[in-house]
Order: C-alpha cells, then structure tokens, then sequence
C-alpha cells in the first residue's frame, strides 16, 4: 500500500519543503539586514533585524501584488517561467534532466527576432503564431541535438545540456555584437520590431472589458499562449498514446522497449517537445516585453524553470502555480533590489532552496511524514480491533 | 551431547518492513556440525530472518544466541565477528576487482595493500587444498562463471574465519551437476564441524543434504523437523497451508500446423559476444514447448528477439510469414499485431511499470488498440479501466481495482495482470518466461491452468522456465538450451531430471555416466558469461 | 609560431589547467565513490569567494584558503546530506549547490564589502605568488631547456605544484591503499561493501569531503592566485568543464592530468587569437573561441571518448534491498 494518502503526497510535500526554503531565505534575509545606527543593544539589533525582514517580505507582497503594475510584471514573469518550467516537467516524465532550457529559450529568442525583423506580418496574431512557430523550431533544434548525442552517441545530457547553454550565449553574442546590430548603434541588440508584431498587452486585452490595468507593465497576450500550453502539455502527459509512452519510458526503460516503445523516439520527442517550449518563451520576453533581441534576454528563466518544475511535481498545474510564485518572487525581488541594499542574487538564494527542498532533500520532508501517517494507520487499525 | 550448545538460536524475532510484517516471533535452534534446511515459498520471509543474523537488517524485537551466549548483531561487521558469513542469492561481489581483492575488501590487514593481497594469496591455496574450493585469484569476477562466484562467495567467508554459513537458494543458478558439486563441499564443512544454514524452496535439496529443517509461511515458522523423519508431501503441506497438488493435470497434445519456426536464429550482445548461436526451433499449434536450462544460456535473449526487441539474423516465420528481425521494421507493437503475446521472465522490470495503475498496465503495449481510443487524439480512459475490472474478475486478481498501482499487488496478483493483458487478446503464439517466478503457490496452479487451457484452445505456447519441474510438469515437448544452442529435444515423458541436467550442462552423450570434472571443465570452456545471472 | 610563444602559450595552459585539475580530481574522488557531482561549479565559486574574503580581510592567503576549504566542505556537507543521507536525486542536489553558492556569493560579498558583488583587490600576501624555483634565473638563459624551466616549470604559485601533485597522490590512494579499494568498490557495488562489514555511508562521506576540500582549493585558487579578487560568477563554467575531463579521462587520475592540460589549452588559445591565426591562417571570432572549450567538451563526449564505463553503482543512492 502507499503510505501516505494522496493529498499529502500532492499538497502537503510540496508545502512543506516550500515553507522550509522561506524560513531560510528570511534567515538569510534577517543575516544581511541593514541594521541602523541607532540600534546598539543586542535586542535592538535583532528588533531591527527582525524588522527588516518583515519590512522586505512586505515590501514583496506590495509592489508584486499590491497594484496592477506589479501584477502586470509577476504575470509577466510567471509566463516566462511557464514555459521553462513546462520544458523542464516533460523531460522529467520521460526521466530526462534539461538543464538547457536557458540556451534553448536563448535560441528561441533568436527564432523570434529573425521572424520579426525579416518577415512582413499584416497582424500580430499572425506574427504571434509565426513567431511562436519559430521560437519552438529553434528551441527544440537547440534540445533535439543533446538528445541525438545522448542516445546515439552515448554522450550524458545533462553535461551536453549545460555545454550548449554557454554555446548559446556565444553564439548569441557573436550574432548581436558582428551581425544582426543595426549600423551606427553601439547596443548589442537587434532593431526593434516593426509595430505590426506588437504583442497587446493585459491593459489592451482586458480595456475593452472595462478593466483598468496598468498600462506599462509588460504582461501581455502570451500568458494565454502558457496557460493553454499548460492545458495542451496536461493532455498529452496524461490523456494521449504519446504521452503514455513518455511516461512508461520514463518508468522504466526495461518496460518500455518490451513494449515495444522506441527509446530513440521518445528521448528525441521529449526532448524536442521540451526545447520548443524553452523556446517558446521568448515570444513573451523578446517579442512581448523588449520587441527586439537584447543580450542575457532570458535572465536565467531558463534555469527557475527546474525549480518550477520540481516544486510543481512536473504536472501543469503544479508548474502554473509554482510559475505564479515564482513570478511573485521575481518582481518582489526586483521591488526588494530597488528600495533596499539587497541583491537581485536573493531570487537565486531562493530558487536554490526550492530546488534544494523540493527535489534533492524530498526525502527528508517525507520520511517523517511517511511515519506519521504509517503510525496514524497502526492506530486506527488498533482501535478497529 | 545432549547438553552442547547450539551453533545458532534464535528467540522471538520480529521484523517489519512498513505496513509488511516479514517475520512474526521467529524461533530456532541449529547445533553446530550440521546443515540445518529453511524452506518456505517465495516472500515467506526466509532471506529477511536470515539478513537480521547477518545483521543486515535490525529485528524489531527478539534475540541471538551465537555457541550459547548473547550476540548484539547490529550490523555485518558484528556478524562477522560472530563468525558468520552469508552467501546472498544475488552475489555481493565487485565485478571489475579480481578473487583475490574481492576477497580482502573489508578483511584488509593495514593501511596499505601489498601485504593483505599477499597473505589472501596464501591462505587462499590453504582453504582449496582443505575444502577443494579452486580458484583463479587474479581472474577479474566478471570473467567468470556463476559456479566459480558462488566459491568466491564461500571463501569470502571462510577467509574471515566463518564458523557459520548461511547460503541463500545457492543453486539457483546452477546446473544440477553445479548443484550437486556444491552440496559435497557443503558436506566437507560440515565434517570440518562448520555449521550451515541452506535457504531454498526446492523440497529436493532439503531432503538430500540437511540434518534438520524448519518450515516457514507467511512471515511465521510453522515447523522444524529432523529430515529423516519427514517426507517431501509433509513438508509442502507445511509450507503452504494445505495439500498441494504437484502435479498439472492435462490432456495429451494434439498438435496441428507449425505456428512458429525458428531457423538459425543468431544474436550478438553490445560487446559483440554470440549470445544464440544458431536456434532451430518449431512450435505447433496445441502444443507447449518448454525451453529448459540454467539461466543465462541464451533463453532472454530467445524471448527478446522473438518478443521484436533485439536484433538477429537468421529466419523466423510465424505461421509461414517471416517476421522481422533486424529491429528496424519490428518492435514489441508490430509483434502484438501479428499475434505475438509476450508475458516476460521478468514482470517487475519488464511486463509491468510498477507505478503505473492496474488499468495503465493493461493498456502497456496494447494502448494503440483500437478499443482503447476515444478518437483521433485521445485515449479512452474509461474504456480501459472498464476492460481491467473485467480482466481482474475473470483471473480473479485481487484486490480487483483497477486504480491500484501494480507495485501494491502480490507476486501472484502481478503476474495474473500480465498474463490476462497478454492471454485474453487471443494471440496465435504466446511467448511466456518464468511463468510462476516469485508466485505463491495457489497462483501456481491458476497459472499452470490457464497456460494449459490456452493449449487446448489450439495456441502454440513457448514456455521458458529454469524450474526443471515446471518444465516436466507444463510441456509437451521439452528443447534444452545451453550456451546459445538447443542441445536437443525431448519428450516429457521419455526423459527425466538427470538427463535434461546432463545437456543442460552442455553434454548431448547422455547415454554415457560423466564426471563432474568433465561437466566443469565443459561449463569452463563455453565461457564466462555462460550461465551468468542476467 | 616561435619557441618563446609556445612556451608561454603552455604556461598559461598550466595556470589554467590548475583549477580544472584540482576540480576533476574533486569529481573524481566522488564519483568513484558513486556519488555524481555537478555542483563542483558552485563549491569552487564558493571557495572563491570565501577565500578572497578572508584574505582580503585578515591579509593572510593561507587562512583564505582555509575558508575557502571551509566554504566548499560545508556544500559538500550539504550535497551528502541530500544525496548520501536522504538517498536524493544527485543531480538536482548538484544544481541546487550550484545556484545556492551563485547567489549567497554575491549575498554575502554586497553585505561585507559593498562592491557590487566583489571583493576588494588583493595584493601581497593575500595573494598566492608565483614561486621561482632553485636555479630558475641562472638557467634562462640557456637555450631551450632554459625558457622550459623558467618560464613553463618555475614561477607558478604554490597551488599549481598542489595541484601536480595531486595526480600522484590520487593514484597511490586509489590503487594501493585499503582505503581506495574500499573506495572504488562503494561505487561499483555498494552491497558487496556493506555485506562485508564496511559502512558505505562513511565512505561515500569521506569520499565527498576529499571532493569537497579540492573544490575548495581550485576555489581559492582561482580568486587569490590565477586572479587578484573575487567577481561574481568567476568560476565561469569551469566545474562543468572538469566534469566533461572527467569522463574525457575515464574516471582515472592521470588521463585527468592530460585531459585538464588539454582543456587549459584550449583556454590559453582563447586568450590568444594572435598564434591561432598564425597557426590556421585566418582569423577566428573571440566567441567562437570562447565558446571553444564547451564545443570541444560536446565534441569529445561525443566522438572521442569511445566506450568510457562510469562506476556502475554512480548516481545510485544505496538501499539495502529486501
């Protein structure tokens, strides 16, 4: 029998292991604490410190959720983070850790830029949809090439992986800096985008509703692509012939070629799947947000997506919900960078632990939980006699 | 002597493995100099109580006595100091060291390995002059047979002085001669006052090599007995609960047209090694084939290029159509298609995913079935689990829901769910390994029924099986296999153990009395990777 | 290319072949044990910084480097606590590490020395110096042997010759001690350890804590010898790189010597387009050669490396089985 119910695999792990990686963040956050001159008593200080810490975890909430402004970037975020976290869970369900999501999703933004700059769209829709397309190509060549490697050559993915994020960055500074920068700038980045691939953002989409929504925050209609990708990655994982066979392969190997499941075929899918939605991801960063291709345009999206998908159980709700949090940390962190002397760094402080907790130390949340729940049931078999 | 100590006892011993209770107030007693036999069915609990003498595991509650006094045996190295050593079913041996570093990991003299090697060298020429136990001690493990790692494992013990011997089902791997050879060094042990503890489930070793034997069922130890005064029946009544039927009961075969034929079918494995070396083989319909031989002499690989997921050359037909074998057209699905079922030697690693539902597994390998899709798209998931209920019902899996992950089954229950996804598509051939591998013994019969019952509805049924008796009892014609070769074909009810024993080990003149010098030297000379675990 | 070139061109393959050493070495140690390490990036990132701090504070190098050592056993702590103990996923435990020490470096250096994430410069001794080895400046002028050792041999810092050391040491420890044939075996066949009366836990700790004190000098290597401070994000990628030499060396220490000089090499023709275009007869783009070592990294795990067998029980957490 499993020992623990459903519920608690599903919710209370997760919850756990993220209440563990808070409590230290705010201990990492009460450690660096700017602590005011006046404060010279060992009570005082810890007073100020503690203050601090409930004054950061404030000023968080405030400027991440407290106005549509900063809804419009938590969203903004939590797109981006869809996508890599999306990329992320489907490698995991065939069991294959992509640590590449950060240069697919850089390849991606190249896809994005060549199908804006070069091709004259009449409509954004048809622009998102080109552009989509491209993004994806781009992204799932980029993760298609590890997985050749992996099952024809023998060469391990997750080195290969992490090799072509730093090949991506090359490649990327080299096209920005010598080829596509437009004369006479000194910026390595592309043109902007023509107007026509303007994304709408949530203030246009919802104004004709009647709700009012910051105008400058940079969400905008790819999170209804993400959240659709959620839906889409939900029904192929759990409701399709492909996604049964991703996930017997993912179970086991042994079973899947008795099965007769190519293990070639479903690395390269998953892994094609996975690059395209890393990819993806720039049609909210590149052509969404900066509408043009910028250096770093990913900011280590690519790499919150493992925490994404790790927190969320690599299932699509679970990585929608991780992806609005994670969303929430990032603009509050930003908030947090910009008012007091902390670094944008805390982001990956915390990201780190959510990794740390919800993947490498499961164990140790769940074994004592495993206990409790193995002696309720002695219990209530006891009384039962 | 009446009064002499016993070697071992144990008093009270529990053990739970989470909501499993593995051993319930185990007691016993074994007087040094003797071989006392511990017999019970697959998942009775025999290697747990063992493991805790070994101190592999922790009892939950109970004591050890070791030559009279109180033993706290909180882990191997205590064992060991006890002067217990423990020959595991899946040997505990590094492959890539040699004998000889295998045999002082963990018994090194210093810091430094020079002189620890040195002194293993020489007692290991004292021990095989006193016990006959040869071995080549700078031979990598992996270069050698089964046999020869199972002697490591002995004078592993025997170098950290071991004055008792626990050895669990040791001749599972062996061929009978392997087998016999072990049980005369096992006597020579026993003479030098060594004290042995055999774990099986065969009746046969039980009854020709121990002094004294206990039985066990379902975690608890219903009877210990001296051999002498107990018979084979007695005992399998103990071990189960209730009268066993050793025997299948079935009609003579009435076999029609070849379904399959096998003609010089050849594989190589990664490393290029021939592991089937020219298979020639017929299967009719209304007949089983039973394939018998130690494991590791080719069988896997038998089921696996026949089951479309390894490559081979040579011909297959299936009822006259070649199927194909270069695994570029052929997978498990395309087999299925033709009327291929497969029910694999290993369900755990292969039939079943264990985290999958019962309703998954019954779509594993079939979900491109027509019945299974809701349309173009989708799966029918509800179809699935309303195709399982009834499957469960009709081999009367228990607990019959479809929503329990397979790793929640017992052993039998597992294999029912195989065998009904596999039996109920109506195929033309059944492929079936190990068909009561780790099944207790009710299932056994259910099985062996079924499987009979798929005959006489004219299939043709490839049986591979390492239980000699299963073999004699299920098929209808029997083909030995050894070392990538069938070493010929026998009718059931013209041959018996010891001369399907004889060409399971490689010698087809079975007509001539041989040695078992000449049967080693034989099993030597087909290599190392003959007759190894897989 | 001249002889002087040449022999500045595989000096400054020695310094950076240093670290990478060091840190395969590192991965070494722990892999045979069974136990994979990604995170040797962030322990030597942590180790960086912890050194620099603590040199650039107190004036001592030495005592940077037994922070840096400090810093990197505490990671590795860490890693053996998820990996060893709660019997995670290594890989995800390597990741975590790696992102923990990116961010509490930077953390921490804004909240001591409020540089923007650095620490100050460092000089004299808090520096690890070159050192000239006897007879180096009498001999360089003698003709080609003279340059060799003076310029190629003498004059690395104290940890280059560690690090060359290393190799020796690694494989007498490996072969011909108790302690390496116990350790080999853990991560080849845990159980055959375990049933011989040996904890694999200890081992598989002690294995990752030599892992652990080797980051830690690669770390302090890297900011207060190769460089003069610690940046953010100095380690650059060079843990991943000694991974890939890692398995380029088949998991043995002295293929790890060559594998590491090979990929310092790599790194020294980064810094120097100039011989590379003498060499091949036409210019190369600074990125590409940046980018060199992570594409000879993909190449060699995919060509060259043949059939290379990790320890078989690597990436295995170790569960008794019933």
């Amino acid at each position: 029998m499993d020992v623990m119910p459903k519920w608690a695999e599903v919710i209370l792990v997760p919850f756990i292991s993220l209440l563990l990686a808070a409590f230290i963040s705010g201990l990492v956050v009460f450690a660096i604490a700017d602590v005011p001159d006046t404060a010279i008593t060992m009570m005082d200080r810890i007073g100020a410190r503690l203050d601090f810490v409930w004054g950061a975890a404030k000023l968080m909430v405030n400027g991440a959720l407290g106005s549509t402004y900063g809804w419009g970037y938590t969203l903004y975020y939590a797109t981006n983070f869809m996508f890599t976290g999306l990329a992320v869970a489907i490698a995991f369900h065939a069991r294959l850790f992509n640590i590449g999501g950060e240069g697919q999703a850089m390849l991606g933004g190249l896809g994005v830029a060549i199908a804006c700059l070069y091709i004259p769209w009449p409509h954004w829709s048809v622009a998102l949809i080109g552009a989509a397309a491209m993004a994806g190509l781009f992204g799932a060549v980029w993760a298609a090439i590890p997985a050749w490697l992996q099952v024809k050559r023998g060469s391990h993915i997750v080195i290969t992986t992490i090799m072509f994020n730093f090949i991506a960055a090359s490649l990327l500074n080299y096209l920005l800096v010598n080829l596509m920068r437009p004369k006479g700038s000194m910026d390595p980045a592309t043109a902007h985008f023509r107007e026509a691939t303007n994304l709408p953002t949530l203030h246009d989409l919802l104004a004709p509703f009647g709700i009012a929504f910051s105008k400058s925050a940079p969400a905008n209609v790819s999170l209804l692509v993400a959240i659709a990708a959620c839906f889409a990655l939900w029904l192929l994982i759990w409701r399709t012939r492909l996604g049964f066979e991703i996930r017997s392969y993912g179970e086991s190997e042994s079973g899947a070629k008795y099965a007769g499941i190519s293990p070639f075929k479903i690395t390269m899918i998953a892994m094609i799947i996975s690059g395209a939605l890393a990819g993806m991801m720039a049609i909210n960063n590149v052509m969404g947000e900066a509408e043009r291709l910028v250096l770093n345009a990913t900011e280590g999206a690519g790499f919150i997506g493992i925490a994404v998908a790790l927190m969320g159980r690599s299932h699509p709700l679970g990585v929608f919900i991780a992806a609005i949090l994670f969303g929430f940390l990032y603009q509050g962190g930003a908030e947090l960078a910009l008012w007091t002397s902390i670094p944008r760094e805390l982001i990956v402080v915390i990201q780190a632990l959510v990794i740390l907790f919800t993947g490498a130390l499961d164990n140790m949340v769940r074994m004592p939980l495993e206990r409790m729940f193995l002696a309720l049931r002695r219990n209530k078999a006891a009384g039962a006699n | 002597m009446a009064n002499q100590a016993p070697a071992i006892e144990l008093k009270g011993i529990s053990k739970a493995f989470g909501p499993v209770q593995a051993n319930k107030d185990i007691s016993i007693r074994v007087m040094p100099g003797t071989i006392h036999g511990i017999i019970g069915e697959n998942g009775a609990g025999k290697s747990t109580l063992m493991s805790i003498l070994y101190g592999f595991y922790k009892a939950d509650a109970g004591e050890i006595f070791i030559g009279g006094k109180k033993a706290n045996i909180t882990d191997s190295q205590a064992a060991i100091a006890s002067g217990i050593g423990m020959v595991f079913q899946h040997f505990k041996l590094v492959e890539n060291f040699t004998v000889l570093e295998n045999i002082i990991l963990g018994a090194e003299d210093g810091g430094l390995l020079k002189p620890s090697l040195a002194k293993a060298r020489r007692t290991l020429i004292e021990l095989a002059n006193d016990y006959g136990l040869n071995v080549e001690p700078d031979a990598l493990v992996q270069d050698i047979g089964v046999g020869m790692q199972q002697r490591v494992e002995i004078l592993k013990a025997l170098y950290r002085q071991a004055d008792i011997l626990i050895l669990d089902e040791p001749t599972g791997v062996l061929t009978p001669a392997e087998a016999d050879q072990l049980f005369r060094i096992l006597g020579r042990l026993r003479s030098e006052g060594k004290t042995i503890i055999l774990i099986t489930h065969k009746l046969r070793e039980i009854m020709e090599t121990t002094d004294t034997v206990s039985v066990m069922r379902r975690g608890e130890m219903t009877a210990t007995v001296k051999t002498s005064e107990t018979s084979p029946a007695e005992l399998a009544e103990l071990m189960v609960g209730r009268k066993v039927l050793l025997r299948v009961d079935k009609k003579p075969a009435t076999p029609g047209d070849v379904v399959l034929d096998v003609k010089n079918l050849k594989v190589k494995d990664e490393k290029g090694v021939e592991r089937l070396r020219g298979i020639d083989l017929r299967v009719r319909a209304g007949e089983i084939v039973g394939i018998a031989g130690v494991a590791g002499n080719g069988q896997s690989e038998l089921l696996e290029v026949l089951g479309g997921y390894q490559d081979g050359t040579g011909e297959l037909l299936l009822n006259g159509q070649p199927l194909d074998l270069s695994g570029r057209h052929s997978d498990g699905q395309s087999r299925r298609a033709r009327g291929v079922a497969h029910v694999p030697e290993d369900r755990q690693r292969e039939g079943l995913i264990m985290n999958f539902h019962a309703w998954e597994n019954t779509a594993f390998g079939y979900h491109h079935d027509a019945s299974y899709q809701k349309n173009a798209m989708l799966m029918d998931n509800a179809a699935i689990k309303a195709d399982t209920a009834e499957k469960m019902e009709r081999f009367d899996v228990r607990p019959p829901d479809p929503n329990l992950a397979a790793k929640n089954f017992s052993g039998g229950n597992q294999q029912k769910i195989v065998l009904a996804r596999e039996i109920e598509r109506n195929p033309d051939l059944l492929l079936i390994g190990q068909p009561t591998r780790g099944v207790d013994i009710g299932a056994i019969e259910f099985i062996h029924q079924q499987i009979v019952a798929l005959r006489d509805q004219g299939k043709a049924i490839l049986l591979v099986s390492v239980e000699l008796e299963e073999i004699l009892a299920l098929s209808d014609r029997i083909a030995v296999m050894f070392d990538g070769q069938v070493m010929g074909e026998r009718m059931p009810d013209q041959t018996d153990e010891k001369e399907l024993g004889l060409l399971m080990a490689g010698i087809t003149d079975t007509a001539n009395a041989h040695s078992v010098d000449e049967i080693e030297e034989n099993l030597a000379h087909a290599g190392g990777d003959a007759g190894k675990e897989v | 290319m001249d002889y002087m070139t040449l022999i500045q061109l595989l000096d400054s393959s020695v310094r950076l072949a240093t670290p990478l050493l060091l840190a395969c070495l590192a991965g070494l140690f722990s892999e045979r044990a069974g136990i994979f390490d990604i995170g040797l990036e962030g322990k030597m990132l942590a180790a960086a910084f912890f050194s620099a701090a603590l040199a650039s504070v107190t004036g001592s190098v030495w005592l940077g480097l037994l922070a840096g050592i400090g810093a990197s056993l505490m990671l590795s702590a860490l890693h053996g606590v998820a990996s060893i103990t709660f019997r995670g996923n290594q890989l995800i435990s390597g990741v975590a590490i790696n992102f923990l020490a990116a961010g509490m470096t930077v953390l921490i250096a804004q909240d001591w020395f409020k540089q923007g994430g650095r620490t100050p410069s460092l000089t004299g001794d808090a520096r690890f110096e070159g050192i000239t080895l006897p007879g180096a400046d009498a001999m360089a002028n003698v003709p080609i042997i003279g340059p060799l050792y003076s310029e190629l041999i003498s004059g690395h810092s104290i940890l280059v010759y560690m690090a060359l050391a290393a190799v020796p040491l690694t494989w007498w420890l490996l072969y011909r001690t108790r302690f390496g044939l116990r350790l080999r075996a853990v991560g080849e066949n845990p159980a055959a350890v375990d049933t011989a009366g040996v904890s694999v836990i200890g081992l598989r700790y002690a294995a990752v804590a030599i892992c652990g004190i080797l980051c830690g000098i690669a770390g302090a290597y890297l900011s207060t010898a190769l460089q003069a401070g610690f940046v953010k994000d100095m380690s650059a990628g060079r843990g991943f790189i000694a991974l890939a030499a890692l398995i380029f060396a088949k998991w043995r220490p002295w293929y790890a010597l060559w594998a590491t000089l090979l990929f310092g090499l790599f790194g020294a023709l980064e810094t120097r387009p100039d011989v590379i275009e003498s060499v091949i007869g036409m210019k190369v783009q600074g990125q590409l050669l940046g980018a060199l070592p992570y594409l000879m990294t993909v190449i060699i795990l995919a060509g060259f490396v043949g059939k290379a067998i990790p320890p078989r029980a690597g990436g295995e957490p170790y569960v008794k089985e019933r």
